[in-house]
């Protein structure tokens, strides 16, 4: 099976899962960080702060992963000019693309962060923050100390899901030239069409790979971390 | 010569005076007015559905009210913000159902609020935390989590972190109605004694014997106003409106 080595020695497939992890990661990690955000802002009392966080959710949730990573590319860079690598440099073209796409898988899978942490806070009981207040702590200390963590280890399974889904998501940026795994996968199979089924088994290989444990840890972490009650 | 209408009466510790408030179309405290002095314990008791709870809610405003005014020291109860929680901070609250914090274990359930809202260091914190821990009994359980322990236990944690912010007054709803009866004596001994060193409490509750005990008036609710006040032994023996007779009456049947 020649096709096997040459994913290794001429398209560097390795290379290529490699940027796939590495968008997912720091995909990820922006999601999380902006889906916390949103989920604050819908649980928290003031009534504004709660119409930003539904909008953001419901719009992103219903606009197709592709629209988003485009416009990223096509609006804000061809567009608005915003870029976010240097340009001056030699890698520009592949950083920003890169980082235009991390954006874009940020902001929308944001949304789906969101609604699995709010429905991690459903599992903690409201006595739990009253008993907080009770005690004197302020909205923010409550949420940080009390809510928030009972909420993310209620939150573990569906975060993993979303996980999950922006691994497999991730294929969206090749349309703005990144060359995450399915982007090689498609030169692959444009030169070798006689093997497109074994150059097909490779990738989607590689993407369970990457996704079942990822699956097995956090189901595994969901249990584990279950808060007693 | 001196006209007694005078303005300088001395409020309570804790004052309500004039507070209605409605869920809705259903008006659950009508024109209350309460004072509890420094060290009073009251007993708070009625039908279910009375306003009980909601009394204590508004206390420390976990319940808004939708008119009247309710003062804690002489300050009126700020309506939000840092300066509410400051206020939360100094009126203790004991709940029916614990609400020990889940994923904390009991040391931290009471160091969280000395820690993050007084700012004392996690050292002194965890010293005052273990005094208090032993003086409601349940030391050895200091690294355990809430689920770990039984009811009793729980809800003496839950005391020992009201009273770890020094709390001017603690209220208590219903703190022993979850538990089984063999745990409720070791629950009332704590409040007994913590009245005893004249803490000014306010407790709602069915049981008399601690009633008797430990407090210095009864408040008898029902339909969201207060009925009658009285001393305990002077209500259970012998009380004033038909709404209480008949309250006792069927509490003192079963
Ligand atoms: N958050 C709420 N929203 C709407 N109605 C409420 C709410 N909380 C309480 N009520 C209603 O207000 C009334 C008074 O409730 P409250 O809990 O103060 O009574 P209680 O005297 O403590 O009763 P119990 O002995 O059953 O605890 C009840 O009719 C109750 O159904
Ligand atoms: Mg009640």
């Amino acid at each position: 099976m020649d096709v096997i080595s040459e994913f290794f020695s001429e398209y560097d497939g390795l290379g290529a899962f490699k940027t796939t992890i590495y968008l997912t990661v720091v995909s990820a990690l922006f999601a999380l960080l902006i889906g916390t955000v949103v989920a604050v802002m819908r649980v928290s009392p003031i009534r504004v702060l709660q119409v930003i966080g539904t909008l953001y959710v419901n719009i992103v949730r219903n606009t197709p992963l592709t629209l988003v990573i485009v416009f990223c590319n096509l609006g804000l860079f061809l567009q608005l000019g915003v870029s976010l690598a240097n340009k001056d440099s030699n890698t520009f073209i592949t950083d920003n693309n890169f980082r235009l796409a991390v954006l874009g898988l940020s902001v929308y899978h944001a949304a789906f962060v969101a609604e699995a942490i709010r429905s991690g806070v459903n599992t903690v009981p409201l006595g739990q923050a009253e008993a907080a207040r009770a005690i004197g702590l302020p909205f923010l200390k409550t949420l940080r100390y009390v809510v928030l963590p009972q909420a993310f280890r209620g939150a573990i399974a569906p975060l993993g899901n979303v996980l999950i889904a922006l691994t497999k998501n991730s294929t969206v940026a090749s349309v703005i030239g990144v060359t995450e795994a399915s982007a090689v996968m498609k030169v692959m199979m444009e030169n070798r069409p006689d093997v497109i089924f074994v150059v097909f088994g490779i990738f989607a290989i590689g993407f369970v790979i990457l996704t079942l444990p990822v699956g097995i840890l956090f189901t595994s972490m969901s249990k584990r971390l279950a808060v007693k009650r | 010569m001196s006209d007694s209408v005078d303005t300088v009466t001395t409020t309570g510790l804790v004052a309500l005076q004039d507070v209605q408030k409605h869920f809705g179309d259903l008006h659950v405290l009508k024109d209350i007015n309460l004072s509890i002095g420094r060290g009073e314990v009251v007993v708070v008791i009625g039908p279910s559905g009375s306003g009980k709870s909601t009394l204590c809610r508004a206390i420390n405003r976990l319940e808004p009210i939708d008119s009247g005014s309710i003062t804690l020291d002489g300050q009126p109860l700020p309506s939000e913000g840092k300066r509410l929680a400051n206020l939360r901070a100094d009126v203790g609250m004991v709940f029916q159902s614990f609400n020990l914090f889940a994923h904390k274990t009991i040391l931290q359930n009471v160091t969280l609020g000395p820690m993050k809202v007084r700012g004392l260091s996690k050292a002194e914190a965890e010293k005052k935390a273990r005094a208090l821990l032993e003086r409601v009994g349940v030391t050895a359980q200091a690294e355990k989590y809430p689920a770990q322990l039984s009811g009793g236990q729980q809800q003496r944690v839950a005391i020992a972190r009201a009273l770890a912010m020094d709390p001017k007054v603690m209220l208590f709803d219903e703190p022993t109605s979850a538990l089984d009866p063999e745990m409720i004596k070791e629950v009332l001994d704590v409040m007994v004694d913590l009245a005893s060193q004249s803490m000014t409490m306010v407790v709602v509750t069915h049981e008399m014997g601690f009633a008797r005990r430990a407090a210095n008036r009864v408040v008898f609710m029902a339909d969201g106003q207060i009925v009658e006040e009285a001393e305990p032994q002077k209500f259970f023996t012998d009380p004033q409106t038909k709404r209480a007779q008949d309250f006792l009456s069927k509490i003192l049947t079963h």
